[in-house]
């Protein structure tokens, strides 16, 4: 609490050493204490800042405690102020004093003016000494029964505290559901802000041992509460807002006309100053529309402006905290934003990470009919005086190349930047080039025409320089003086520092060398010779595979070394969709800004409230996988810890039930989520019943057209599942070990199976009922992770599948591994046919 | 779920001037470590640098956040992954209300008012949930008086402060005063001020041409009016909001007839809108201390207030000339001040002379060495009039292919009080009559600035 001792610092000489000037306050204060004179308060105010400023600055005044709280049995409320900043101060590290302040406070609690009965409440809740916990049951029982609202206030936060320092004693003297009742029906919003928060908190913290808890915070995003929140919406602080909105991208309307409804009620939060709040709304209206694909467009179309203006107004760090959404938006559906291109050029005085990110956008929205302009702009950054920026935007221009179907005016732009003789942009422009012809071979002869008047000695870089030995290697038919060039490269062998560069050297001229082999002959052997000498053990192993496999047959070399090669189609993405999505997901929060999913950052014990077996969903897309195939040891290493945390998990709990109750960590929290689940299905059988505004109604026409799921495969008669299936964890682990992969395929989830799929606990007993069990499940919206067994009904033979669902791009990755591989397509249909049905009627 | 684990400020040394642990969570060192980390971070533009200096970052799993208002750091920190727009926006609303109580916002008065700080700050957030950040609300629960600095010499927080250059005809204290404290005199002067604050972003090609353009605006309000009357401010009646179904920058139709089209706007808390869409009024009861009514966004076509041109030209072999013309395409009326343009040259120039227009008074010019560009520095251009600075520059090496692209762009920042490009106007601002003497002053202001205003050679 209060100002820190700052102890590590030594005090400067002007500061007073301490000791005699705090015996002398002591002396004076002493004095004040029964003194009555008028105009006492006053002097008492001086010495108590006196006080606090000795306190800031790091000089002990413990010592002066009782003579503090002596001082303050007055009715000066700026002196009770001070004072209670003082012993919160120091009441933890003192508890003997604590105990001293604990009657003045409770005394306090009970003043007539209800600023002193809010602040001692306060005071008396942060003492934060554990001993006296029994201290504060009474005030704070009394503190939320208050009339007034301050002291409620403070007292909804005060159980909050408790709940920190002893949580047991909160539960017991029933303060969460007291809380629960202020929730509903206090008149005050900050206190129900408050309640919200304090009960967030405290249900989140009691879930993992108790039901009831999990049911209540299950509750809060139910629908009567969040309707009673958001009628009232207009009424709560800003700050309140956000805490409001947030919840209500928790809550799963039943229908869509409920998603109009909410929209509609929040439409006017978009032009909120305040940017949390917008960004709050952004959140609920793209998550409500999730599954509705048209109407997830509009939301785009209709949250660019405001976007856009936060983006321009507000400090720089706002600002760019607002460009990071905007950001996020744009590399997901760019195409919305491909006329909004102006938007994201780089302004001269804007720091580089911001520029970073525009040319990311600029580079994502770069299609047919602006990317001229976009190329145009971006060449004007290459001969930017900001050299890291110049360098991005030629990488961006060539980004834009590799993704466009007419090359043709940016390959000329780019053989360009290569005349420009400034060393960093020929560099760059060099490794552009070389991915060009990776994917446009056909642009050869035009780009090794420039690229072979560049002089090699004017290239530095390591990869610019690998880039163009390559192209010197896999165009030296077409280059007339490549053997030279690469030549004298290898004459120069010992002045080349970087390992790659000598990698990309010795590969390059045995590509020369089977082109042109008696101009190559000699510098070959040359390179050779250096290569096994180098010290640098890869280019050492290379030099001397190619001897070897040189001296073993030349052409066998050839087919090795310099195989025909297929232009590269895509160029693997630096960032795996999983992520994307995940990130997406935690909209408005640190994920955004850092570009990275909440839980490779943030410790587990401090996520979010409604996070439920997360570890599940990290594994599953544990590390930056430079694609979205998980190697297979990961995939065991995930496997394996995720049986072991589930199994861990049921040891904790103590739970007595069998082997299948590993599918459901939250049981009995998904009551509700049932409940609404019929309620989306009676709406999308009556479509009429939604038709509040023309959008809602051709949102419903569309949402029927997308719904209507391709009519799924008849299960195959021969293949029958046994309803009771068993199957412990352990062999469960061990068979998915030992069994290779049968299937691996990608179904797509019909939009109501996404809307239903809330929690995992929909599905599983949507599958059980096909006697597809579930052994292990976990994940958050929008990824689900699900690991199924079934059994052959008349035989002990198991099926195993590992099943990730994806909400927001509504597609199941299933990868299926069979006992019996034979029946494994049979089941495979079985399973689809069963996945398909779920949300359906 | 918004938990804001510590709040502290430091001064640019880095020193803690207040700091405010509210849940423990986050160890002790925490200023020190945030310190550490902005003053050795550089923008090294690596490409992989983490954003970390864009007022976020994280170590060892505590997430810190912080905004720079005049010259100090306000910082925050917390272990869950918290919306940064709360945070950061929360972060300026404190140094605003701060700054409401104290008058002025420095190290200075910070350092003599922190127990009213500390108070504040107590009432502000409370175990790391925001209750408020009203000054309209924290007036009943905050007791300390603030201690007044002397505000001679000190820059004043937001963007008002512009006002305070020199202009005669503003009250020297108004926009330092603190919201609750007394004037010496005991009574307090009945006043609102309603600045209209516009940034203007521009580019023009090598040939002229605006390339992009946009006008960031907001209406700022700053009251002193006792018992909260409610006011109305009517704006154009031809104020249009949103270009539904055209191009953001399909502008050619509008141009010239006299509407001003914004794209986007939004507004406080407490604007009423009920009858903005019928005559363009706001409505609303203003809170105490400074705020934001509206900020807007337009990019509709506007008359630049200054064109530019630039020339740069090799003269010999290791010379080159620059000619930089700056016209004012404004009325004689209106007076910029406060002008400086940059100009970036060749980086193998060595030496630069001016040569300015006979008779120019108040012109500065300088060649950075270090950072190699040139700064041409005018105190006052008034509308109408035109400027050249010519330049030659010699070069240590014989340049390569077209000097132009090796300088460049030229840019721009100037003040310009009293005008604003965007067209919108404040057409009368009413104050709900108590009594027939009750006249408050009422300060209605414009002002525009540069953001970026660019010319390309």
């Amino acid at each position: 609490m209060a100002p820190p001792a700052q102890s590590q610092r030594s005090p400067s000489p002007s500061q007073p050493s301490g000791k005699s000037e705090v015996s002398d306050l002591k002396l004076q204060l002493r004095q004040l204490a029964g003194s009555r004179a008028p105009g006492v308060d006053d002097s008492k105010r001086e010495l108590f800042k006196k006080v606090i400023s000795y306190m800031t600055v790091g000089i002990d005044v413990s010592s002066l405690f009782g003579e503090m709280v002596m001082c303050s049995a007055t009715s000066d409320i700026v002196l009770k102020k001070m004072c209670y900043l003082y012993v919160g101060n120091y009441a933890k590290v003192n508890p003997d004093l604590a105990l001293l302040t604990i009657n003045f406070l409770q005394r306090d609690c009970n003043d007539e003016d209800p600023m002193i009965r809010g602040l001692a409440l306060r005071s008396l809740c942060s003492l934060r000494v554990a001993n006296f916990v029994e201290y504060l049951v009474g005030p704070l029982g009394s503190g939320l029964k208050d009339s007034n609202s301050y002291v409620r206030m403070v007292a909804v936060i005060g159980v909050l505290k408790l709940y920190h320092i002893s949580a047991s004693t909160c539960v017991d003297a029933d303060f969460p559901s007291i809380l629960k009742h202020l929730m509903l029906n206090d008149s005050d919003t900050q206190v129900v802000a408050n309640c919200l928060s304090a009960l967030q908190e405290i249900w989140s913290a009691e879930a993992s041992t108790s039901e009831e808890a999990s049911r209540e915070r299950e509750a809060l995003i139910s629908k009567p509460v969040i309707y009673y929140l958001l009628n009232r919406i207009r009424e709560f602080s800003e700050w309140a807002q956000c805490l409001v909105l947030e919840l209500v991208t928790k809550y799963v309307p039943s229908d869509s006309s409920e998603i109009f409804d909410i929209m509609n009620l929040l439409e006017d939060r978009l032009q909120h100053a305040n940017g949390a709040v917008v960004l709050a709304t952004i959140k609920v209206f793209l998550h409500l529309t999730l599954s509705m694909t048209d109407v997830h467009q509009q939301v785009y179309e209709r949250i660019k402006a405001p976007l856009l203006t936060l983006v321009s107004s507000g400090s720089p760090e706002q600002s760019y905290a607002v460009l990071s959404h905007l950001h996020l938006l744009v590399m997901r559906a760019p195409y919305i934003f491909s006329s909004d291109y102006k938007h994201f050029y780089c302004q001269y005085n804007e720091p580089s990470y911001v520029k970073r990110l525009k040319l990311e956008m600029l580079t994502a929205v770069a299609n047919e009919s602006n990317t001229y302009e976009i190329v145009t702009e971006l060449c004007e950054y290459a001969a930017n005086v900001d050299i890291p920026i110049a360098r991005e935007s030629i990488r961006a221009v060539g980004k834009i190349a590799l993704q466009q179907y007419d090359v043709n005016a940016i390959v000329d732009r780019l053989l360009q930047f290569l005349e420009m003789e400034k060393d960093y942009v020929t560099a760059e422009a060099l490794v552009l080039v070389k991915d060009l012809l990776r994917k446009y071979p056909q642009w050869s002869h035009d780009c090794i025409a420039v690229v072979g008047n560049i002089s090699s000695k004017n290239v530095q870089e390591p990869k610019a320089k690998a880039a163009l030995i390559w192209m010197l290697g896999e165009y030296s038919q077409d280059m007339q003086d490549a053997p030279y060039i690469l030549e004298s490269l290898v004459e120069n062998w010992d002045e080349e520092h970087s390992a790659e560069v000598r990698l990309h050297l010795l590969t390059a001229v045995m590509k020369c060398f089977f082109k042109r082999p008696p101009e190559t002959q000699n510098a070959l052997g040359t390179a050779l010779a250096a290569g096994i000498a180098d010290f640098h053990q890869d280019v050492h192993d290379r030099a001397l595979f190619y001897y070897r496999i040189l001296q073993y047959n030349v052409s066998v070399a050839e087919r090795v070394v310099n195989p025909p090669k297929q232009a590269v189609s895509v160029f693997a993405d630096t960032q795996s969709s999983e992520i994307k999505d995940r990130i997406f997901d935690e909209f408005n929060s640190l994920s955004v800004v850092y570009q990275k999913p909440s839980y490779m950052f943030t410790d587990k014990e401090h996520r979010g409230p409604f996070e439920f077996s997360d570890e599940l969903g990290n594994l599953s897309i544990g590390g930056e996988a430079a694609d979205n195939v998980v190697s297979a040891q990961r995939v065991e290493e995930n496997d394996k810890d995720l049986l072991l945390t589930t199994s861990e998990k049921e040891e904790t709990r103590g739970s007595s039930n069998n082997g299948s109750a590993y599918t459901a960590p939250y049981d009995g929290s998904s009551t509700s989520v049932f409940a609404l689940q019929t309620h989306i299905e009676s709406a999308i059988s009556n479509p009429t019943a939604a038709d509040h505004s023309p959008q809602a109604s051709l949102a419903i026409d569309d949402l029927l057209g997308l719904g209507l799921p391709a009519a799924p495969a008849p299960p195959s008669p021969q293949l029958k599942l046994n309803t009771t299936a068993a199957l412990d964890p352990s062999t469960f682990q061990h068979k998915w070990r030992q069994l290779p992969v049968a299937l691996s395929q990608e179904y797509s989830v019909s939009p109501q199976g996404v809307a239903a799929l809330t929690a995992p606990q929909a599905l599983l007993r949507h599958m059980q009922s096909h006697s597809i069990h579930c052994i292990a499940s976990g994940g958050q919206s929008p990824n689900f992770k699900f690991f199924f067994f079934a059994q052959k009904a008349e035989e002990a033979s198991n099926y195993l599948v590992e099943c990730i669902i994806s909400t927001s791009s509504a597609k199941a990755q299933i990868k299926i591994k069979a006992d019996d591989q034979s029946t494994s397509q049979a089941f495979s249909t079985l399973f689809q046919s069963a996945l398909s049905k779920f949300g359906i009627p | 779920m918004a938990m804001i684990s510590q709040l502290f400020v430091l001064s640019q040394r880095g020193d803690n001037i207040v700091f405010r642990d509210y849940r423990g969570e986050v160890q002790k060192g925490s200023a020190e470590i945030f310190f550490r980390k902005v003053k050795f971070w550089k923008d090294d533009g690596d490409g992989d640098a983490p954003p970390a200096f864009v007022g976020i970052f994280n170590v060892d799993g505590v997430n810190y956040f912080h905004v720079r208002v005049s010259g100090l750091l306000f910082v925050a920190t917390t272990r869950v992954n918290v919306s940064p727009s709360l945070v950061l926006e929360l972060l300026q609303r404190i140094a605003r209300v701060i700054k409401d109580y104290l008058g002025v916002l420095n190290e200075d008065s910070l350092r003599k008012n922190f127990v009213l700080v500390y108070e504040l700050l107590d009432e502000v957030i409370d175990f790391g949930y925001v209750q408020t950040t009203s000054t309209e609300v924290l007036k009943s629960y905050v007791f300390n008086e603030p201690i007044l600095v002397d505000v001679a010499h000190v820059p004043s927080l937001g963007p008002a402060a512009i006002f305070m250059q020199g202009n005669k005809r503003m009250p020297g204290t108004a926009i330092t005063k603190s919201v609750i404290a007394n004037e010496p005199g005991g009574r307090r002067r009945e006043e609102i001020f309603v600045d209209v604050i516009e940034k203007i972003s521009v580019t023009f090609s090598a040939s002229g041409y605006i390339l992009t353009f946009e006008i960031d605006g907001t209406i700022q309000m700053k009251s002193y009016l006792t018992g909260n009357p409610e006011i109305r401010l009517a704006l154009n009646d031809d104020l249009n909001i949103g270009r539904r179904g055209r191009s953001i920058y399909d502008y050619s139709s509008s141009y010239g007839s006299g509407a001003v089209i914004l794209d986007d706007c939004n507004f406080h808390e407490s604007v009423h809108l009920d009858s903005f869409d019928i005559d363009r009024t706001l409505t609303l009861v203003p809170s105490d201390g400074e705020f934001s009514v509206m900020s807007y966004r337009m990019t509709q076509e506007f008359k630049p207030p200054f064109r530019i041109n630039a020339l740069l030209e090799a003269a010999g072999s290791l010379k080159a000339e620059v000619i930089l013309k700056i016209r004012a395409d404004f009325s004689p009326s209106v007076t910029a001040n406060s002008i400086l343009v940059q100009m970036p040259v060749p980086i193998y120039t060595t030496r630069v002379s001016f040569e300015l227009e006979p008779g120019t008074v108040g012109n500065t010019t300088d060649f950075k060495e270090s950072s190699k560009r040139l700064e041409w520095g005018l105190k006052k251009i008034v509308g109408g009039s035109e400027h050249t600075l010519r330049a030659k520059l010699t070069f240590a090496q014989e340049p390569h292919g077209n000097i132009a692209k090796e300088a460049g762009p030229v840019s721009m920042t100037f003040t310009i009080p009293m005008f604003n490009a965007s067209g919108l106007k404040v057409k009368y601002l009413q104050i709900a009559k108590k009594s027939n003497t009750y006249n408050p002053y009422r300060w209605v202001r414009y002002v525009t600035q540069a953001n970026s205003y660019v010319a390309r050679l």
